[in-house]
């Protein structure tokens, strides 16, 4: 993430702050090395590139390679971070969203490896070697795969905000198999919570996509 | 002239739709500016005493942590007034020691990464002197100065009634469950504020944040051009906003805030519970004679949030005697809000189940019921409808739902271990509309750009907004583009009461219609026009061509006539607002509903089969989003009447199911087959210049008790409680 500058982010608050120990220099150096969490990705945004350090104090940390959207990037990140997180706030893949952080509503779900997955229940550091795709990389160009048309032409979301999950779940579910009948679509796709309440078109949408890739 | 109708009416795709469906839209969470760093609330855990002291030491020592915010450390606040709803005293950042309810933010740390700050926000010591809370509703005394209400003698003409219905209905709170978490980023520049937020109403939090650090309401600027669903909870500034404003200009950074799903359950507001004492008689025909209403609803200790839960049962049926009491109860929990159908969804289910029951008492259909009922004006006020085609709606419902299959006998009808029943439901919600403007550009290219403050938390504002600008120009929607949600742009209605189509379309429609006037006057006066000399009153304009009505041949286009004037573009601002003074019509949209379920025999489970919605709503401007609007709000019926329900633990005020793993709501699997109708020809003239009622609340009330009836014509049993869930069938 975003690097800190731990002299002016410290004198904001200067009362509330201990005074220096080895225990705060060390909270300072590795809120630099922190940065290496987006320093190494090759489409981190340009405010987030970072000074690449060693975090020899910081957070438990590992470095992974994987696929995204079909760029290959390489990252350090902190263990904790999950992949969701890693999308949303190091790549500046927003499109996969955070519902519930808990794997209860799917408006999360990405492919790995061609599986359906929670990415707020999936650690990004498992994921060396991962081939991942998100809504982002689901069109080719400016076509639409035909899930997402069908969203379209069926009406199928309000909000939108979990409309990502509900692609990329029916995405998974149609490659799945469990699409042959509107009861196994719904059984198969109830991962996926909607609010505005578009599962009846969301189910017409998975219908006028199967078959069709 | 009146302009031809091509958009309007029309199902059309989502304008903004292909940015939906690629991740593309930014939600308020979705923004990352520069230099962006991230916050997270501690919650009280405790639900009612004081904070004793606060521990950062640990938390501050992590790394990448940039400052631990409580009110040992915070920047005092100006003080701030309730601006009428609610009443009481806000809730107000980090500015006392007081702990008001479970969850109350008690400290903020803003860290560098969102891990760091998560996992500092748990190294945070907080102590406490606590006392033990009072939140059940059935336990707490009521605030004095109750809502009341009364026509001619309803305790003397109940007494004389044929028939008597005593009932006590309880509801169980619920909370709104967008799926977007309610979230901001804030930026100062100086002492100028930026903040992308979700917002059902961008100016209102300009000024509510405003006031909060006192600064002037032009030094705002808030940017929500798209809502994750919010049905009531994105229009207060909660106090996380303000928090993460103060973060902000204590690190000098943006600051992005989002609740966890957790925290939204005591974060932003909830449908209150009730419970709802209900006293009816009728004459043996049924023929309504009295009702008695004693109701009394949860709020806050520090604001009253009261809604208009009472005016179903004081005008949807022909009632010579009515009195009711709405008394609001306080309790050591964090104000409630609106949610979908405020007031009128709650009121629905009683009133509707005990017509139901009265039905069943007589030995008449529920819909006869209705029907002898059907009072010819307002008798709370002595006005007459509008329009009112609930009979339709009746008659209408029951022809395409099949209504004359329904078993007469309660629990005689099985399939397998499944007892099958119907059950329906009236519903009523006012038409509210409120002053809008809309700035309309018309460029020299053919396009026009159509700007109006308000917002879209799901129903396709930009779209229905298009299709209204696109008839009034005389243009395809391709040639529009309408946008919303940043509190720059004219001002608006608040995105919410099902008041932007009648308030913000009627605006869009006045300052189009001027436009396309403007324009037509430019080229009648122009002698190089082809519409030189032209009565202005018979030239239209269609597919960005006017020409006179009739001659089509005559005329020109936009373009030509803007490029030979030497304008750029031609600009009108556009308004509407409701007519001042004392209303002369009662103005309301209606609602009946059709539900089958099955119960089972031996698990109590309930399913709802099929459901029907038939609304008399206005003038449907587009079909399509329209129907969207109406199966999604039956669907959160469903989960009101089967699923949802707040778990609090009396003992320290805490909501054990704050997640959605334990507060149910409805999934794909629990969703049948669910239709609506809209009643075609359903203009309302008399509520605005576009026909409008307005949709989104009228689609949710009735909901409930049409199910809740079903269940008794299944099985015979009465539930008088929300949600009904197995046990209570068992």
């Amino acid at each position: 993430m975003p690097v800190a500058d731990p002299e002016s982010d410290r004198s904001a608050t200067a009362e509330a702050v201990p005074a220096p120990s080895r225990r705060t220099f060390i909270a300072t150096a590795t809120a630099v090395s922190g940065a290496v969490v987006a320093g190494g990705l090759a489409t981190a945004p340009a405010a987030l590139g970072a000074t690449e350090a060693v975090a020899a104090e910081g957070p438990p940390a590992g470095t992974i390679s994987l696929t995204i959207n079909g760029a290959r990037h390489t990252a350090t990140v902190d263990n904790r971070v999950s992949l969701l997180d890693l999308l949303r706030e190091h790549l500046d893949l927003t499109g996969s969203k955070k519902g519930c952080n808990a794997g209860a509503c799917g408006a999360c779900t990405v492919l790995v490896d061609g599986h359906r997955v929670n990415s707020c229940l999936t650690l990004a550091v498992r994921l060396d070697d991962a081939e991942v795709t998100t809504i982002e990389g689901l069109a080719d160009g400016d076509h639409l795969h035909p899930l997402q048309q069908a969203f379209i032409d069926q009406d199928a979301y309000q909000c939108g905000f979990c409309t990502s999950g509900q692609i990329m779940s029916g995405v998974g579910c149609i490659k799945e198999g469990r699409t042959r009948t509107p009861d196994e679509i719904r059984e198969w796709m109830s991962g996926n919570l909607c609010r505005c309440g578009c599962y009846v078109k969301i189910v017409r949408a998975v219908e006028q996509a199967t078959g069709q890739k | 002239m009146s302009q031809p109708q091509a958009a309007v009416g029309a199902s059309v795709a989502r304008v903004d739709a292909r940015l939906r469906v690629t991740g593309k839209a930014k939600y308020a969470g979705d923004n990352n500016p520069d230099g962006v760093v991230h916050a997270v609330i501690v919650d009280s855990r405790i639900g009612l005493g004081h904070i004793t002291g606060v521990d950062a030491v640990a938390a501050l020592a992590q790394p990448g942590v940039l400052t631990v915010i409580s009110h040992l450390n915070a920047p005092k606040l100006p003080p701030v007034q309730s601006n009428g709803y609610p009443p009481g005293t806000p809730l107000r950042a980090f500015q006392d020691d007081k702990v008001r309810f479970f969850g109350q933010p008690v400290a903020v740390v803003v860290a560098t990464t969102l891990e760091v700050a998560q996992h500092a926000a748990s190294l945070v010591q907080v102590s406490y002197d606590a006392e033990r809370p009072s939140t059940d509703l059935s336990a707490a005394p009521p605030a004095d100065n109750p809502e009341t209400y009364a026509r001619g003698d309803a305790d003397r003409a109940l007494g004389s009634a044929d028939v008597k219905l005593d009932l006590t209905f309880q509801m169980a709170r619920q909370h709104h469950n967008a799926m977007e978490p309610a979230g901001i980023v804030a930026r100062w520049d100086g002492d100028k504020l930026t903040i992308w937020e979700k917002s059902q109403a961008v100016q209102y939090s300009g000024f509510s944040m405003a006031a909060e650090f006192g600064i002037p309401p032009e030094n705002v600027h808030v940017i929500s051009p798209v809502i994750g669903g919010a049905f009531g909870n994105a229009f207060r500034t909660w106090v996380h906003s303000v928090i993460a404003a103060i973060a902000a200009r204590q690190v000098e950074r943006p600051v992005k805030l989002v609740l966890t799903r957790k925290q939204l359950y005591f974060g932003i507001g909830y449908r209150p519970a009730y419970s709802y004492g209900l006293r009816m008689g009728s004459d043996r025909r049924g023929h309504l004679t009295a009702a008695v209403h004693d109701v009394n609803s949860e709020t806050s200790a520090y604001e009253t949030h009261l809604e208009d839960t009472l005016v179903p049962g004081r005008m949807l049926y022909s009632t010579p005697n009515v009195k009711q009491t709405h008394r609001s109860v306080p309790l050591d929990v964090n104000t409630p809000t609106w949610m979908r159908g405020p007031g009128y969804s709650t009121g629905a289910y009683p009133l509707e189940s005990a017509m139901d029951e009265l039905a069943h008492e007589l030995g008449i259909d529920p819909i006869e019921l209705r029907l002898r009922n059907e009072p010819a004006d307002d008798q709370s006020n002595g006005l007459p409808f509008s329009t009112r085609r609930l009979r339709e709606c009746y008659t209408t419902g029951a022809r395409e739902f099949g209504w004359k299959r329904r078993n007469l006998r309660p629990g005689s009808t099985r399939d397998g271990d499944w007892y099958v029943g119907m059950g329906m439901a009236a519903g009523v919600y006012d038409t509210q509309r409120a002053a809008s403007q809309a700035s309309v550009r018309l460029n020299v290219d053919g396009t026009a750009l159509v700007q109006s403050g308000t917002s879209d938390m799901g129903p396709g504002t930009a779209t229905s907004m298009t299709q209204v600008a696109a008839d009034a120009l005389g243009l395809t929607m391709r040639r529009v583009i309408f946008r919303l949600g940043d509190s720059t742009m004219p001002p608006a209605a608040g995105h919410f009461g099902s008041q932007t189509m009648a308030s913000v379309g009627s605006a869009v429609q006045d300052g189009c219609d001027k436009l396309r006037k403007e324009a037509i006057a430019l080229a009648v006066k122009d002698e190089d026009s082809a519409l030189h000399g032209a009565d202005p009153a018979h030239v239209e304009v269609r597919g960005g061509r006017l020409y006179v009505t009739g001659d089509p041949a005559r005329g020109e286009t936009y373009q030509r006539l803007l490029s030979r004037n030497k304008r750029a573009y031609l600009e009108v601002l556009g308004s509407w607002a409701p007519p001042e003074g004392a209303a002369r019509y009662s103005l309301y949209a209606y609602a009946a509903t059709f539900a089958e379920v099955a119960v089972h025999a031996r698990l109590g489970l309930v399913r709802v089969r099929r459901m029907l919605g038939v609304y008399d709503a206005g003038r449907i401007i587009s079909p399509a989003l329209a129907d969207s609007q109406a199966l999604g709000a039956m669907i959160g019926g469903l989960g009101a009447a089967l699923l949802e329900h707040t778990v609090t633990d009396h003992r320290d005020g805490r909501i054990v199911n704050a997640n959605l793993a334990d507060y149910l709501v409805p999934s794909h699997a629990d969703i049948p087959d669910i239709r609506a109708v809209y009643l075609a020809d359903g203009e309302d003239l008399v509520a605005d210049p576009i026909g409008v009622k307005g949709l989104a609340e009228i689609v949710c009330i009735g909901v409930t008790p049409a199910i809740s009836n079903a269940v008794f014509n299944a099985t015979g049993r009465r539930i008088r409680q929300l949600p009904i869930t197995p046990e209570l069938l068992l």
